[in-house]
């Protein structure tokens, strides 16, 4: 994504690379409620106290795996949730708290592409109708009247203008996913939220939506926020990468540093487990790390490090001492005792009993 | 993997053949343990005749892997289901049409009746699903449905079957199996209840395992632990295994041979290491084109296959792939739209079906495609 760098740096702004929102503390606890008098009981720890900016023109991509709190991660940012703590800022203002009228406005800022083609779409409304639903609700008259502005939009994302009047069901799931995207862009939003925006797509459908996210960003200047599963869409896309477990980042770094030489065990765990397409690579599998067991739950998430109940380097002080998300070389940050690639930060620390057993799991 | 067109259309080989080739004629036959011929179903519907599968052909060997990829609606599932004699449901109305063979360690499954194909069904083959959740029956603990998995095909008691069952759960790394037997399904997470599906589906030593998906659902973690899984359950008790995905990193570290389906059809079929480093199919280029990769830095953008897959009620004519194919005008005389390519083979038991020469697509791949990827 070299082209992307170069378009940024040539931005009438020149502000790329200054942060356009700034996450601090983020915290969201979902509340278990049980008995007669609905008292909470205890909390789902979804995300839990995290920090970090989203730079003009960038695209940061956020991965982990089901249940680590980058979904909620992605409605807290555009405030489709409350949280519980922590602020959020957007251009240098407090956002964190704002009311449904308050936020309207920045609607038009900050807009959202979902997951799902088919759930995102209402079945009732035509194309031309979920298109221009942004203008109508922000009272915003497009130049050259509304109709010829939805065409635009649809032109944009590589539909047919002329399918103004159909209905969603009427398209595919990679066609869907584009009225999607039309919306998102309709009132020029300067960051979007994508929350698994690939995911279900099939294959050859997936690169043309990734394509065209791409292409949008060059052309009309955009900053993406990209929340996957997939590691290799992710490596494909973004320009720094956060990776959450358990409601918490445990590494944020640029493209390359992430992929090439990550620090945290979970990261390089979770690299290690992807299937690379490549047959003449599966005798040469050295270092592939099998996680054991499933994350725990986020109610009561472990004590110390969350990561240490699954680490193979897990020592006493992990039980105990969460890590902070630390920058041991610069630019990269890592919140862990024992980081790959980079000065232990707890040397000489007794090593846990189970640990080893983590390690049996490293196939030669 | 070799092809026997002329014998094709018969039921056994001894009923095709003349008699005095029976024993020539049977010999390679029953070498392959499982051998698809011209395999079509098609589901009449009020729209009209979708054609799922539409002539596929394969065969696989024991202890051997092979790879089924492809995009929704390209007829992979199907394939599974019609395999396993799980399309037999449902009224007279949509139940689908089904011709071609299906030969299974010599016994063709397709003329086969019902009550046949399910006393193989478990013992002989089984087949794990992409989602669990619905696969298992909710109302019946983990322990409950895999004692009765083995008991349909053990005269044994209760009690062996139970033990039996615990030692399959252990096998396939749930932990605590002697508590976990008891257990319901819900009370499983997804890569547990998986691995749960998985020691149903082996408590019989099937010889046959199909994976539909078998890792779709799941987080990368935990689906290296149930590929690995699979690699090892296989290699302990030399099944044969199809597995039915549409991501390629899964075929590429699974599959010993790779059949790329498109519109109900196979485009190309070959080892895991010709189908990714010479595949001659523009699908199969378009495929490899589409993908982000993790193993490298990716500068360029992704080259995707324009349009989408085509409706199975009105499949393309000529090449099912013409309307996408960037390379539909090359043959002359527009014959990718009127005449469907067949499937051919180069010598080395690589097939494909494209109108273009071979010597053109190596042509393109190694100058046009490949150094793009």
């Amino acid at each position: 994504m070299t082209k992307k760098d170069t378009a940024a740096a040539d931005a009438p702004e020149a502000a790329a690379g200054e942060p356009l929102l700034k996450v601090t503390g983020l915290v969201k606890h979902f509340p278990i409620n049980k008995g007669l008098l609905r008292r909470q009981v205890a909390a789902v720890k979804a995300v839990d106290g995290i920090d970090f900016d989203v730079r003009r023109g960038e695209t940061l991509g956020v991965v982990g795996e089901s249940g680590c709190g980058k979904s909620t991660m992605g409605r807290l940012i555009t405030r489709l949730l409350e949280p519980t703590g922590g602020t959020v800022e957007f251009e240098g203002r407090d956002i964190t708290h704002l009311g449904v009228a308050g936020m309207r406005p920045l609607r038009r800022d900050v807009q959202m592409i979902f997951q799902d083609p088919y759930g995102s779409l209402n079945p009732r409304h035509t194309v031309g109708t979920i298109v221009s639903a942004p203008f109508r609700l922000q009272g915003v008259e497009p130049e050259g009247g509304l109709k010829a502005e939805v065409q635009r939009l649809l032109s944009l994302v590589g539909l047919n203008p002329e399918h103004y009047n159909r209905y969603p069901h009427e398209f595919s799931g990679g066609q869907r996913q584009r009225i999607g995207i039309a919306r998102a862009l309709a009132l020029k939003p300067k960051l979007v939220v994508a929350d698994e925006p690939v995911s279900a797509l099939d294959v050859s459908i997936q690169a043309q939506v990734v394509n065209l996210l791409d292409d949008l960003q060059e052309e009309l200047g955009l900053t993406y926020v990209i929340i996957a599963h997939d590691l290799s869409v992710i490596r494909h896309v973004s320009d720094r990468i956060a990776v959450m477990y358990l409601g918490k980042i445990v590494e944020l770094t640029d493209r390359t540093s992430l992929y090439e030489s990550p620090m945290h065990p979970y990261t390089k765990a979770l690299l290690s487990a992807v299937p690379v397409p490549d047959p003449r690579r599966r005798g040469a599998k050295s270092g592939r790390i099998l996680l054991k067991g499933d994350v725990p739950s986020p109610i009561s998430p472990p004590s110390g490090c969350r990561f240490h109940t699954r680490c193979w380097k897990a020592t006493q002080i992990c039980t105990v001492k969460e890590p902070p998300l630390a920058s041991p070389v610069a630019g990269h940050q890592v919140a862990c005792h024992h980081p790959e690639n980079a000065p232990d930060q707890a040397p000489g620390d007794p090593a846990l009993p189970g640990a080893a057993d983590a390690l049996a799991a490293v196939t030669p | 993997m070799t092809e026997n067109p002329t014998a094709g259309s018969g039921g056994s080989a001894a009923t095709t053949a003349g008699p005095a080739f029976v024993p020539e004629q049977a010999g390679p036959r029953s070498g392959a343990f499982l051998s698809v011929r011209d395999l079509k179903v098609h589901f009449p519907t009020d729209d009209g005749l979708v054609k799922s599968v539409d002539g596929l052909s394969f065969e696989l060997e024991r202890g051997k892997t092979l790879g089924i990829v492809g995009e929704s609606g390209s007829g992979k599932s199907v394939t599974s289901l019609a395999i396993m004699g799980l399309h037999r449901t449902g009224n007279a109305r949509s139940r689908p049409h089904i011709s071609g063979e299906v030969v299974l360690d010599g016994e063709d499954l397709v003329k086969a009746d019902a009550d046949h194909v399910r006393t193989l069904r478990g013992r002989k083959m089984a087949m794990v699903f992409q989602d669990p959740l619905s696969a298992m029956h909710p109302y019946y603990t983990v322990g409950k449905q895999i004692v009765e998995a083995y008991l349909t095909h053990h005269d044994t008691d209760k009690k062996a079957a139970r033990k039996r069952a615990v030692e399959m759960l252990d096998r396939v790394g749930i932990p605590e199996p002697h508590r976990r037997v008891d257990a319901y399904p819900h009370e499983f997470s997804g890569g547990m209840r998986q691995r749960a599906m998985i020691a149903m589906a082996l408590v019989n030593n099937p010889e046959l395992l199909i994976a539909d998906e078998p890792t779709t659902a799941l987080d990368v973690t935990v689906q290296a632990q149930i590929l690995d899984l699979i690699r090892d359950l296989q290699r302990e008790f030399g099944s044969a295994v199809i597995m039915i995905t549409h991501d390629l990193g899964v075929v590429a570290e699974m599959a010993d041979d790779i059949l790329v389906m498109y519109g109900g059809r196979c485009v190309e079929r070959g080892t895991a290491e010709k189908v990714f480093y010479e595949p001659r199919h523009p699908y199969t280029w378009g495929l490899l084109g589409s993908m982000p990769r993790i193993d490298r830095e990716q500068t360029e953008r992704l080259i995707p296959v324009k349009g989408s897959p085509p409706s199975l009620i009105n499949i393309p004519s000529g090449c099912a792939f013409n309307p996408r194919c960037p390379y539909a005008d090359v043959p002359e005389g527009g014959i990718t739209r009127t005449r469907r390519p067949e499937l051919t083979e180069d010598g080395s038991g690589h097939w494909s079906a494209c109108h273009m020469a071979q010597e053109e697509r190596t042509r393109i791949w190694t100058e046009e495609i490949a150094p793009k990827l």
